[in-house]
């Protein structure tokens, strides 16, 4: 059983910011899911490969070439916030000094 | 019958006999995106009328031919949200490469379609802009997460559209509503411009009325894309006209996936399609896929798992919703909470659970390794048929908010369509029979590369049994035959 | 009791493509903030990578270079962390099949010849830069991004932890740093960024099988900046461990101002990078005609050099100056096919060439002088038709103007004065007027035959030979 500990921890890996209401729910239908998922240890695939790709493809590979038609209004268009060619965020690090 | 009831192959030739004015199409699907729109909610952006009549231009048919764009395909200059508070003011700065590619047929994109929020979902309640109605049934789900195109292809606010397909996206909701679904070949579809979900998983295809335009639609969207390493450099689909001649042709039923949880009525509905397909002339017979139905909690490892990686752009950083908070890292934890709904957010935390340490071996790796297996599975089946074919689903469209509450019996119910992701294989959905007025869809599965099978097993049903030439009623309009 | 130290060194290295690694984007340096980016480059939804195939020739290259093993089957994973600067929050990089693995690389101190086991050589991207208002991480009150940088290829190379001083270190730093540079792959400028350096360091007893616990050191931004930072570093932990307590593993920070590491205190969660094979990208497959291919475009590198340079007569220590310069050696190598006497060419090179350069701040390709005029100079030499020192005189002009040094001394009449009877006039002038300096030197006073010459060679303007001018004066004042 997933503990409420671990919920935090992969809530923080995952930069999500969940309420306890959330932590609980989740925590019970990931629980359904993983023990679900142990039905894969039914079989023993010690032996089997595992399939990275479904294509039999390798080496897709550019040329060197540069270009660049994508304009900076496409690029900060979207943006929440700007200036001057940035893309302007909230400090790193908090004004804890 | 009006003209948005029609397939774009029959439009398209009353417009070269010039019985019909390309503009009255577009004029048709828009007069139904206004009596129906309001009930089936399949649309999330529409663009203005004015506009799609003005974009219609006599030398170009298929500008004639109004398509609907499920909305996580970017299409540059109109919103793409994936049904998401996250996206909810992002405009796409670029085009997918597919719609390139419709571009220069100049074909008419009605609108943005509804989805279940980052194509997560089986129902398209999922939306964080409220749920598609199935047009059959107003009570029921049109399926997901391509339940808006299929909605809109089905009531005729779109005459086809695109869907994208990660474990049954497009064939399911294809189902539910009655209409022609194709999850194409991995790699013959370019990915790029598509809002990735499960990038190993992920395929585009199109949503029509009948196989003919599904074979027509999926020629203009094949084909190798240089901006997608996935995409494989192979001759690509022409359309030529279909015959449905299939005699002598070897087709394999999935036993498994007849049995686990399978709705009665659903079941006939499939056992009546192998008496067709025996009448045309095709041997049947049962085979065993023994690794299949380890599929679910495959699946349910791999896609959540890229999905945790896919969806970590969505930060509020440069671009859609951004929350508050006082260092960056906040302001991204917030954004993240606040933006994603409860699927999306289910999904980040299983995927990022079984990826991290001392999980991937017990969970992804594992889950890999099933990958190979059911591959192999149907590898082997394929030594003997040339098509496999088993129900799209295998219950019938649900009420709304019957599946809500259970994530894991909704994650069951995509049974049958999940292994064909996992092997990268082709598969189609067609209308195979009806059940109280609700659609039952059948899937036609192929060998990598062997869409053109697909579409003439598939037309050869089709012209036998013409369920597809069903229309739904709405609100006492009938519509159709 | 005495310590010793385990030094590890993971370098990134951006490489000079002309596009970045998975987009097509221009590497270019000073370009307006957001100029150089595309969907790929700023992780908007929908994009892809596709992969750059001079970043992987490049990466091979240098795996090569440095005696790796090439994995023929490389495949790119996702490295999963949430940064701003990280445009899709995970970085597509290498993780347990490399390109390159088990290579090393031999250096040489003051006190001995070893090889340093390089572990892996991979390629990744590169992130975008963070710019914090008021210059600090701490304090500012937004932070501004620029994605210019984001995808430009990167080359991380990291040895084994077996150097085991800060002189090794900066020796390991400058051969690795030099080798880059003679493959073409990365310009080498640390001060500017486009080779980076973190290093982990830990201390032992003397002895002791196990490793100490490391700490790993951020911030190091030039050559010689590396020295000290970890002698700080070792000094710190062997105060610690004498005073018995415990060196903690943590991240450190070079405070280059003030000549100190600093913890980087932060609520740093224990790194889960959640790598997973890259779904976009499909594997690499390093053939052995594909690599044999490369090997041969492998230059001669500095080692090779150092050691064919001695072999031509060299000191050590002018070979390894020579060798370990591209510029120069590629100079250098030219000039010896013109003029065999390599030692010469050294000696010119590395002492009057090298001054002129530093005057200008100049590179020798950035400047007129070629192996032919160089050639010419010291033939010139050679055949006493001018002094060292009217060549050291026009050098400047051969360097600046690419005059051919026959022609300057032809115009200028500076060809030396070989002609005994012109040069037995002048030293006739010389006697008659310094009289009582041609007395001391009879009586015996060296130092005034000294000033003779000299004042010969003052007349002349230089031109005289000294040689000649020496035999002709003793032989008049008998």
């Amino acid at each position: 059983m997933l503990s409420i500990e671990e919920v935090i921890h992969i809530e923080r890996l995952a930069r999500l910011k969940l309420t306890d209401k959330e932590r609980e729910i989740y925590r019970n239908q990931l629980n359904d899911v993983l023990n679900y998922a142990a039905k894969l240890d039914e079989i023993d695939t010690s032996n089997v490969p595992p399939m990275y790709h479904v294509l039999p493809v390798t080496n897709v590979l550019r040329e060197d070439i540069p270009r660049n038609n994508f304009s900076l209004e496409d690029a900060l268009n979207n943006a929440p916030l700007k200036e001057e060619g940035f893309f302007v965020i909230p400090p790193i690090l908090g004004g804890e000094e | 019958m009006d003209l948005a009831d029609l397939t774009a192959h029959e439009l398209l030739t009353l417009i070269s006999k010039r019985e019909i004015a390309p503009k009255d199409v577009v004029k048709s699907c828009i007069d139904r995106i206004e009596r129906c729109e309001p009930l089936i909610k399949a649309y999330l952006y529409i663009r203005d009328p004015e506009e799609i009549i003005n974009s219609v231009r006599e030398d170009m048919p298929y500008s004639a031919i109004p398509i609907a764009i499920k909305d996580n395909i970017l299409v540059r200059g109109l919103p793409n949200t994936c049904a998401s508070k996250i996206l909810s003011n992002f405009i796409a700065p670029y085009n997918a490469t597919v719609i390139e590619k419709l571009k220069e047929k100049s074909f008419n994109i009605t609108g943005k379609t509804n989805l279940d929020e980052f194509a997560m979902g089986s129902s398209t309640e999922n939306s964080a802009f409220g749920p598609t109605r199935n047009p059959w049934d107003l009570e029921r789900v049109p399926g997901g997460s391509s339940g808006g195109s299929a909605a809109s292809v089905a009531i005729g606010s779109s005459i086809w559209a695109l869907g994208s397909d990660t474990g049954g996206s497009i064939r399911q909701p294809a189902s539910f509503c009655g209409v022609v679904g194709l999850k194409p070949t991995y790699g013959t579809v370019s990915r790029y411009g598509l809002v990735a979900f499960a990038s190993s998983l992920d395929q585009i295809g199109p949503i029509t009325k009948d196989v003919t335009d599904c074979a027509l639609l999926y020629s203009f969207i094949n084909g190798h894309d240089p901006n997608d390493s996935t995409s494989l450099n192979v001759e690509p689909y022409r359309y030529s006209p279909l015959t449905g001649d299939i005699r002598g042709m070897k087709i394999g039923l999935i036993k498994e996936l007849l049995v686990e949880g399978i709705d009665p009525s659903v079941e006939r509905c499939i056992r009546d399609a192998v008496k067709t397909f025996q009448d045309l002339g095709a041997i049947v017979e049962e085979v065993s896929l023994p690794h299949i139905s380890y599929s679910v909690p495959t699946y349910y490892i791999l896609a959540p798992a890229e999905a945790s990686s896919n969806l970590a752009r969505f930060d509020g950083v440069r671009y859609g919703f951004r929350a508050g908070g006082k260092t960056a890292e906040e302001m991204m934890s917030n954004t993240r909470g606040e933006g994603f709904g409860p699927e999306v957010k289910r999904r980040i935390m299983l995927g990022t659970y079984v990826l991290s340490a001392g999980y991937y071996e017990a969970f992804y790796l594992k889950a890999l390794k099933f990958r190979n297996l059911i591959a192999g599975d149907f590898k082997k089946a394929f030594e003997r048929f040339d098509v496999l074919i088993s129900p799209t689903s295998p219950i019938l469209p649900f009420k709304l908010g019957e599946k809500v509450e259970n994530p894991l019996e909704m994650y069951l119910s995509d049974i049958c369509t999940i292994p064909i992701n996992l092997a990268g294989l082709p598969a189609i959905s067609i209308p195979c029979g009806f059940v109280n007025n609700l659609p039952v869809g059948l899937q036609i599965i192929g060998p990598v590369f062997s869409e053109s099978r697909l579409f003439e097993v598939a037309y050869g049903f089709e012209q036998a049994m013409p369920f597809h030439k069903r229309r739904p009623q709405l609100g006492g309009n009938t519509y159709g035959v | 009791m005495e310590y010793e130290v385990n030094i590890g060194i993971e370098i990134h290295a951006e490489l000079l493509t002309k596009s970045k690694v998975f987009c097509s984007c221009p590497v270019q340096f000073g370009a307006p903030p957001n100029t150089l980016t595309c969907p790929v480059c700023l992780g908007l939804p929908g994009a892809l990578p596709v992969l750059n195939k001079k970043a992987v020739e490049y990466a091979i290259l240098t795996a090569l270079a440095l005696n790796c093993k090439i994995n023929r089957n490389a495949i790119f994973h996702r490295k999963n962390y949430f940064y701003p600067d990280l445009p899709k929050n995970y970085q597509i990089s290498q993780y347990d099949t490399p390109i390159g693995v088990q290579g090393f690389l031999e250096i040489e101190t003051s006190k001995e010849r070893k090889r340093i086991r390089i572990r892996r050589v991979h390629l990744e991207e590169d992130t975008g830069k963070l710019i914090h208002s008021g210059g600090r991480i701490t304090g500012s009150d937004m932070s501004f991004i620029d994605f210019n940088r984001s995808g430009v290829p990167l080359l991380e190379i990291v040895s084994e932890p077996d150097i085991s001083s800060p002189e090794e270190a900066k020796e390991y730093l400058t051969n690795i740093r030099d080798i880059l540079v003679f493959l073409g792959v990365c310009d080498g400028k640390m001060e500017e960024g486009s080779m980076r350096c973190e290093a982990n360091v830990s201390i032992r007893p003397k002895g002791s099988e196990k490793l100490g616990t490391k700490t790993e050191l951020k911030n190091i931004n030039s050559f010689r900046a590396v020295e000290r930072a970890l002698q700080y570093e070792i000094d710190r932990q062997i105060d610690i461990v004498s005073k018995g307590k415990e060196v903690i593993q943590e991240t450190r920070h070079w405070d280059e101002k003030n000549e100190r590491t600093i913890s980087m205190r932060s609520k740093e969660e224990a790194h889960d990078y959640r790598y997973f094979p890259e779904p976009d990208l499909v594997p690499l497959e390093i053939d052995d005609a594909w690599i044999e291919r490369l090997r041969s475009q492998i230059p001669e590198l500095p080692e090779e050099k150092y050691e064919r340079y001695k072999d031509l007569g060299l000191t050590p220590y002018e070979a390894k100056l020579l060798a370990h310069d591209l510029e120069m050696s590629i100079f250098f190598d030219e000039t010896i096919k013109l003029y065999n006497n390599p030692k010469n060419i050294a000696n010119w090179l590395l002492v009057d060439v090298t001054k002129e350069l530093k005057d200008r701040n100049k590179v020798i390709t950035q400047t007129l002088i070629t192996p032919q005029l160089m050639t010419e100079l010291l033939t010139l030499i050679d055949e006493g038709r001018i002094s060292g020192r009217i060549a050291k005189e026009i050098l400047p002009e051969v360097i600046d103007k690419g005059l051919s040094p026959r022609k300057i001394i032809e115009e200028r009449n500076l060809v030396q004065i070989t002609d005994v009877s012109e040069l037995a006039s002048v030293i006739e002038q010389v006697i008659k007027e310094n009289a009582s300096v041609v007395e001391e030197y009879k009586k015996g006073k060296e130092k005034s035959f000294m000033f003779l010459v000299g004042q010969v060679m003052k007349l002349t303007k230089g031109k005289a030979n000294p040689k000649l001018v020496n035999e002709l004066l003793k032989k008049t004042l008998g």
